[in-house]
């Protein structure tokens, strides 16, 4: 546990400093425990535990846009934590009245549908969708075709500087509209 | 189109060689923005008093200043330190309570001073409506200002950072008020200044616990 953090520091330190695979490294191993804690959380609150992969890409946003919030001679772990607190907290807190309204949903389809349904498409692939066609293209091709931003630029035939601009245009409106649903 | 968690990490790691400006920096930025505002609606409204010279050598006048200015510092660096989601008053409130402590020791020292004027008479001064107004307005565009450069941080208790945000923009105002103001008694300013500081106070909470979210 402590080993973990320490080494979640010392990643965060590398990234910060220009190491992109440290960054993705990270994100990768907080990842998992991001996943416990929120199904965790979800399951505390009395809620349906397969939500917990949006609140974890919720998470992983706002630990993106906000790590300069982070003081590089801290530890990482209790950062993380709060940021994760306070997604799950905001998450729960907007859940309440949809998970009621779902309640009442629930009364008047199961006996007719009592098959399970594949969990839908994720609240960051629902917005997605609503993005300026730029960003959605960019995104698109970094998240799902795995295109390196040179790749992107070639592909969409934009430089590299625009890509990258799009690319954090793109994360920072899906935060505000994933907030703001 | 589906967005996996997978997929999400991999679009974030391409864009880590983005870098955010500190959140102080974005602070003192948005400020430096707003208070031309502020200044302006003191010059169109209000203007220095016309004793300002003669009053810089009254310390009461100047403790005026020290009391904003000691109120407003604070509270700037109160702020930045609440933009950290992991941060909490613990430890930093005390910072909030020097321009109290100014206060109180300006009342003490006036007290023992032979007075020309009974305490009731100075408390209640002479334009103490002026003082309620016009610190809350010019306060609100420094108050604005605050809340978007706090906006670059991530506060967990957002109604508290933005109540901060509040004591930041009332402090600055109050001191553009303080060369206007003919009041000078340290009880006038405990009473009416605190007033109009409460008011911007719980406005920056309100509108704190709206915009700082994240």
């Amino acid at each position: 546990m402590r080993e973990r953090e320490d080494e979640w520091t010392g990643l965060m330190r590398s990234a910060i400093s220009g190491d992109d695979a440290a960054y993705h490294r990270l994100l990768r191993s907080v990842t998992p425990v991001l996943r416990a804690a929120a199904r965790r959380g979800l399951s505390r609150a009395g809620q349906p535990v397969d939500q917990s992969e949006d609140i974890v890409q919720d998470i992983l946003l706002a630990v993106h846009l906000k790590r300069h919030t982070w003081d590089a001679d801290a530890p990482f772990a209790p950062w993380l934590f709060a940021i994760a607190r306070n997604k799950l907290i905001d998450t729960l807190r907007r859940r309440g009245r949809r998970v009621f309204v779902n309640i009442d949903d629930f009364s008047e389809t199961i006996p007719s549908e009592p098959a399970a349904e594949a969990a839908p498409a994720s609240e960051v692939a629902a917005q997605l969708k609503s993005l300026p066609t730029r960003q959605r293209e960019v995104l698109q091709a970094i998240a799902v075709d795995a295109a390196s931003i040179k790749d992107t630029a070639v592909k969409l035939a934009m430089s590299e500087g625009a890509v990258r601009v799009a690319l954090h245009r793109g994360l920072t409106s899906l935060t505000a509209r994933l907030r703001e649903q | 189109m589906k967005m996996e968690t997978d997929q999400l990490i991999r679009t974030l790691a391409a864009d880590s060689a983005y870098r955010a400006p500190s959140v102080g920096f974005v602070l003192a930025l948005a400020l430096l923005a707003g208070a031309p505002v502020s200044v302006a609606m003191f010059f169109l409204g209000l203007g220095f008093r016309p004793d300002v010279m003669t009053a810089m050598d009254n310390p009461f006048f100047d403790l005026k200043f020290a009391v904003t200015l000691g109120l407003a510092i604070p509270a700037f660096i109160v702020s930045l330190h609440l933009s950290r989601p992991e941060a909490s008053l613990h430890g930093w409130g005390w910072l909030l309570a020097i321009p109290v402590g100014l206060l109180v020791a300006g009342m003490a020292g006036e007290m023992m001073l032979p007075q020309r004027l009974p305490a009731m008479t100075r408390l209640v001064g002479s334009n103490s409506r002026v003082c309620l107004t016009a610190i809350p307005l010019m306060s609100l565009p420094l108050l604005a200002a605050a809340l978007i450069g706090l906006r670059h941080g991530a506060p967990a208790r957002p109604a508290i950072a933005g109540a901060i945000a509040g004591l930041l923009s009332a402090g600055l105002a109050a001191t553009l008020y303080a060369s206007h103001c003919p009041d000078d008694s340290p009880l006038f300013v405990a009473t009416w200044y605190t007033l109009a500081t409460a008011l911007v106070t719980a406005i920056g909470a309100l509108a704190g616990s709206k915009v700082l979210r994240f």
